[in-house]
Order: structure tokens, then C-alpha cells, then sequence
């Protein structure tokens, strides 16, 4: 056989190649487009079943393109074509029901179980900071502007009267804001806390310096009222909602630390794996804590401002605390208890 | 060529699906990506805006009878804009913002199974620190009349650093993606365009075996490029360069036919050497 002839062949052969799997093609195409866009739902039961069948016939049509074919262009078509079809067809998603169901069944109290020694540290870091903030102010009065700034403490300061303090704590139930006020306090609560938990990124160290000083502020506070013999009523005005708050921060200072100390200390695993790793946990309970936050700005903007007894005040707190601690630590040994 | 084939290379990763095929993906630019993040950041202001102006003249119109459900419902649909924005479009099918979209690239895992959505939230909370914060830091300072020279360097300094952190590693990825074990690849929507092998020519031209042997695969490939853009005046100039290395004269009328045929003759060529089993990679190799 000459050479000419033998290009003709190859010629001939390659472009019936295309002509018999162009409609395959075309047809997973539109098929791909339909789901991109829509639910599967909306494919007919033959449709749904085609799906793997063309990609499977496209995929192999990128194997002999490319041991065959030197036409760049439709080499390029079926790889764009096989990645999107692999995309989808591996992608395996769940419906959002499922997804959600999961998350609060599931996902949510592992993740939160798998920081507990994050969280804890946490909470004794707040601790620890709540000790030095109130030992710094009663040391000195000097200190409490340094640690609270004038702006946030609202006339609140170590030469108020017991008078002033207590109105702070009791006032407000007249205010017509206050679900603005809970919408407010819940986006920049949230927006702390996912500071809180990014900045674990520098090796742990501004997640820890941010929940240390949450608790120097709080024992700063604590200490001027105590002074005035208010510590137990200022006790049921942040416990109401501080429980949850204050949990929710301490939960995103933990993901911020996981993160840290897991690519400082990778451990047996690559830092990039353990890396990923630790962000997924982290990420679940971040959401996790807005959820919590959600809870806190209510509590804080609306059921603080009505309910002025003291007694319902730490009733609500010490529920809400319970509530948590039991969802997320106690519950696995309900549903999975024999597992 | 040699430098531009080897930065080619380095962004192709490995992808082998499960029936055992490599799909060979691309990685996303730096540029791309970049502009991704710019349009989505201008779609984002843009609603901001439209929102705030809705709500003032809502407000107007209320003449503040209901202003309180107006301002919870704009602090929250401006939190949802700012934190939910990429979270909801890249868990979406598409895995793709609109600006991620719009050029054709999207968000895949790492070791190349679905892409959950933890790993879009993780990616996504790490923008607080790499974009919003330093922005937030240079906003709060020039609006308070404290623009301090020194921290705003910091601010700067830091947004440069996080800014461009994906040019200091090899899969081109940012803190987010590293955290989230994710990268972001191109995924575009090709059309399948005509062979160019099966165009007809008003005029034949006949080729020796010699004058086929000139070009090898990375040549072709570029004169298949030149055809599909159909530049009258490159088509001019490569019809010159080939007709010079191949010893024919080419009127410059007819260089689209005689590119058109010799790319043909040149293909069947080179795949019938395929075929047989030598891989002519371009016209260096014997």
C-alpha cells in the first residue's frame, strides 16, 4: 500500500470517527446543560439512566482522540466535555433536606466534639482572662479604660454610682429597636467570631490573644459592679445570653486554633492534608456558631430587654447552657449509643 | 516556544477518573481568578447599593412608620450578600460564582472527589482575613479622620501579602483553598467546531513526501490555530514561511486554500505515522 492511499484511509477513518459520535456528544451535552441548570428531577427516567452511559462512550472517545486524532480543537471539545460530565457525575450530591439533616444530626456536634480539647482550652483561656481583667481592676481603676473603651462601656465605668449600673442592667424594656437592635448584635457577633476563627491561620496565636481579652473585658466589667455589690445582678443580665454567646466564641476561637496548631503540627499527615482537614471541621462549626449567635441576639435584643427578674434571667442562661452542652456532647450516646 | 511549552505543562495536573482516564486538568490563572473575584466584588457593591437606595426610599415612603422591620430586613440581607455570596453560588451544580462563571472556571476538590460544602465554607470564611479585614481597616481609618500613615501600610502590607499569597506556590492557591483542600480550575464550555481536514478547496495543490516531512506535531497544531482564527494577513505571513521551507511560491489570494490543503495533507500524514507508532513531536525530530 503507498503512502497517499494509506493517508486517505486514516483520512477517511478518522472523520467517520467523528460523524458516528457527534450525536453521542452532542446529546450528553445538552444533557449536561439541562442538569447544570435545572434538578434532575426534571429528567425523564431514559434520560437520567443515558446520563452515565454518554459519558462513559464521550470518555472513550477522548481515549482514541487522543491516541488518534491530531485535530486540537475537537481533542479540547471532548476534555471540556468529559471534565464538566465528571464533575457532575462524581460530584455526588445529596437534595438539601438530606444535607440539613445531616448537618444538625450529624456533622454539626462531631465537629464540635472532635474540638474538645480546643474548646476547653478555650474556655480556660476566657477564664483566665476573666481572672486577670478583674485582678487588673481592682488593683488599679486606671485599668479598666485601658482595657474598655470608653465607647463601649456607655457611662458604665468604676466612678458610676450603683444608681447608673443598675439602670443599665434593668432599663430598656421601653425600647421600640429592639429586633433591630438583635439583628445588629448578631451580624457583628458573627463577624467576630469568623475573625476569631480566620485568624487562627497565624499559627493560633491572634485566636488566643482575641479570647483572652473577650475575658479580660468581661472581668473588667464584672469587677465594678462587684465592687458596688451588683456582681449577681450583672451575673443575670450576661448570663441570659452570654451563655450561648460566649460559648459560640469560645467554639470559634477552638476552630481558629485547630487550624493553628495543625499546620504547625501536622502530625503523621502532609501539612496540606492536615490543613484541609482541620478546615473542614472548623468550617462546620463555624456555621455551627452562627447558629449560636442567632440564638444569642435574640436572647440579647429581645428577651433581655423583657424579662428583668433575675432569677428568670439565669433560669434562661443556665437552660440555654444545658440545651448546648447536652447537643453536643450527650446526644451521639442517645442515637449512636450502640455503635 | 521551549519556556512557553514548560509553563503549559506546569499547570496541568493529573485527574484520573475511575474508569481510568486522565483528564488532565487545568489549573486557573492567577489573572483569571483575579478578575473572577473583581467582577463578583463589583456585582456584590452593585446590589449593596441598589439595596441601600431601595431601603432609603422605602424609608422615605414610610415616613418611619415601619422602619424597624426595614432595617432588620437590609442589616440582614447585607450580612447574606457579604458572607453568603460565594458560600451559596459555589455549593451550588456549577461550583461557580458568576464571575467565576463568566470566564469559565470553577471550584474543585483537591483529590478529585465532589466538592462538599464544608470545604466551600472553610474557602470562603478564610476571605474575612485575606480581603474584608484589611478593607475594612483602611475604611474605618480614612472615615474617622485617623488615616495614620502606619496602619495603613499594615493594612496594605497585608492585603498585598494574603492578596498574593497563590503566586507563592505551585497550585496557584489561595489560604481558603489550602484550608479547604480545594483549587480552582478551568472548566469551560466548548463548542465542537468543524474539521478543518474536511474543507472542500476550489484548487488543488499536490504535496511531495519531502515536502510533507518538513512539520511535525507542535507546527501543525500552531497552523491549525492560525486557520481557525482566519487572520487574512498571519494567513499571508505563514503561507509565505511555509511555502519558503517547502520551495513553493504562494499567491497571497490563494493562501488560505493552500494553508487549508497543506494542513490537511500535513494531518493525514502525521496521523497515519501515529498510527504506525512514531509520534513526529515537531520538526526537529527525524
Amino acid at each position: 500500500m503507498n503512502a497517499l492511499a494509506g493517508k486517505d484511509a486514516v483520512r477517511q477513518s478518522l472523520a467517520s470517527f467523528r460523524s458516528e459520535r457527534e450525536a453521542d456528544w452532542k446529546a450528553f451535552e445538552a444533557l449536561l446543560a439541562r442538569v447544570e441548570k435545572r434538578a434532575p428531577r426534571t429528567l425523564s427516567e431514559d434520560e437520567l439512566l443515558s446520563l452515565p452511559l454518554l459519558y462513559r462512550s464521550a470518555l472513550s472517545s477522548l481515549s482514541v482522540a487522543r491516541a488518534t486524532s491530531l485535530d486540537n480543537a475537537l481533542v479540547g471539545y471532548l476534555e471540556a466535555l468529559c471534565l464538566r460530565g465528571y464533575f457532575y457525575l462524581y460530584g455526588a450530591r445529596r437534595s438539601l433536606r438530606q444535607r440539613i439533616g445531616d448537618f444538625f444530626l450529624h456533622d454539626w456536634p462531631h465537629a464540635i466534639r472532635d474540638l474538645w480539647r480546643e474548646t476547653l482550652l478555650s474556655v480556660v483561656l476566657t477564664f483566665v482572662g476573666f481572672g486577670a481583667g478583674y485582678w487588673l481592676v481592682t488593683k488599679d481603676k486606671g485599668w479598666y479604660d485601658a482595657i474598655i473603651p470608653p465607647s463601649l462601656a456607655g457611662g458604665r465605668n468604676p466612678d458610676a454610682s450603683a444608681e447608673v449600673l443598675r439602670q443599665v442592667l434593668y432599663d430598656g424594656a421601653d425600647s421600640n429597636f429592639l429586633s433591630g437592635f438583635a439583628a445588629y448584635l448578631f451580624t457583628h457577633n458573627v463577624q467576630v467570631a469568623i475573625l476569631a476563627f480566620a485568624l487562627g491561620f497565624a499559627f493560633a496565636v491572634p485566636s488566643v490573644l482575641l479570647i483572652l481579652m473577650n475575658g479580660c473585658l468581661l472581668g473588667a466589667m464584672f469587677q465594678i459592679y462587684v465592687a458596688k455589690g451588683l456582681g449577681l445582678e450583672l451575673g443575670g443580665w450576661l448570663s441570659i445570653h452570654g451563655t450561648t454567646e460566649m460559648f459560640a466564641i469560645a467554639l470559634a476561637g477552638a476552630a481558629g486554633m485547630r487550624i493553628g496548631t495543625r499546620i504547625a503540627f501536622p502530625g503523621e499527615l502532609t501539612r496540606m492534608t492536615a490543613a484541609a482537614d482541620a478546615g473542614r471541621v472548623a468550617a462546620t462549626t463555624m456555621v455551627g456558631v452562627t447558629i449560636m449567635l442567632l440564638c444569642a441576639g435574640l436572647l440579647e435584643g429581645i428577651g433581655r430587654q423583657v424579662i428583668t427578674s433575675d432569677v428568670t434571667r439565669y433560669a434562661i442562661g443556665g437552660f440555654m447552657l444545658t440545651l448546648w452542652i447536652c447537643y453536643f456532647y450527650l446526644f451521639r450516646v442517645v442515637r449512636h449509643g450502640d455503635r | 516556544m521551549a519556556t512557553a511549552r514548560r509553563a503549559a505543562v506546569s499547570t496541568i495536573r493529573p485527574l484520573i477518573t475511575p474508569e481510568g482516564v486522565d483528564l488532565r486538568i487545568k489549573l486557573a490563572d492567577a489573572g483569571t481568578r483575579a478578575a473572577a473575584f473583581l467582577l463578583d466584588f463589583v456585582i456584590i457593591i452593585v446590589t449593596a447599593i441598589v439595596i441601600t437606595i431601595v431601603a432609603l426610599f422605602g424609608l422615605a415612603g414610610l415616613q418611619g412608620e415601619g422602619a424597624q422591620p426595614l432595617f432588620i430586613v437590609w442589616i440582614i440581607l447585607i450580612f447574606f450578600l457579604r458572607n453568603a455570596y460565594f458560600i451559596v453560588f459555589e455549593a451550588g451544580r456549577r461550583a461557580a460564582t458568576p464571575g467565576k462563571r463568566m470566564l469559565g472556571i470553577r471550584v474543585a476538590s483537591r483529590s478529585g472527589a465532589g466538592l462538599s460544602v464544608d470545604q466551600v465554607i472553610a474557602r470562603n470564611l478564610m476571605r474575612e482575613i485575606e480581603i474584608f479585614l484589611p478593607l475594612s481597616i483602611i475604611l474605618g481609618r480614612s472615615e474617622m479622620g485617623l488615616a495614620d500613615t502606619l496602619s495603613t501600610i499594615f493594612g496594605l502590607v497585608w492585603a498585598l501579602l494574603f492578596a498574593l499569597f497563590p503566586l507563592f506556590n505551585r497550585d496557584r492557591m489561595r489560604i481558603g483553598d489550602l484550608l479547604a483542600g480545594t483549587w480552582v480550575v478551568e472548566a469551560p464550555k466548548l463548542a465542537l467546531v468543524e474539521d478543518l481536514s474536511q474543507r472542500q478547496n476550489a484548487r488543488a495543490f499536490r504535496f511531495t513526501q519531502a515536502q510533507l516531512d518538513a512539520y511535525g506535531i507542535a507546527e501543525l497544531h500552531k497552523l491549525e490555530e492560525v486557520l481557525r482564527r482566519d487572520d487574512y494577513f498571519a494567513l499571508k505571513a505563514v503561507a509565505e514561511t511555509i511555502g519558503r521551507k517547502i520551495g513553493m511560491t504562494i499567491e497571497p489570494v490563494d493562501s488560505r486554500a493552500f494553508l487549508t490543503a497543506y494542513y490537511g495533507e500535513l494531518r493525514a500524514q502525521l496521523e497515519r505515522k501515529l498510527l504506525l507508532g512514531t509520534r513526529k513531536a515537531d520538526k526537529y525530530q527525524r
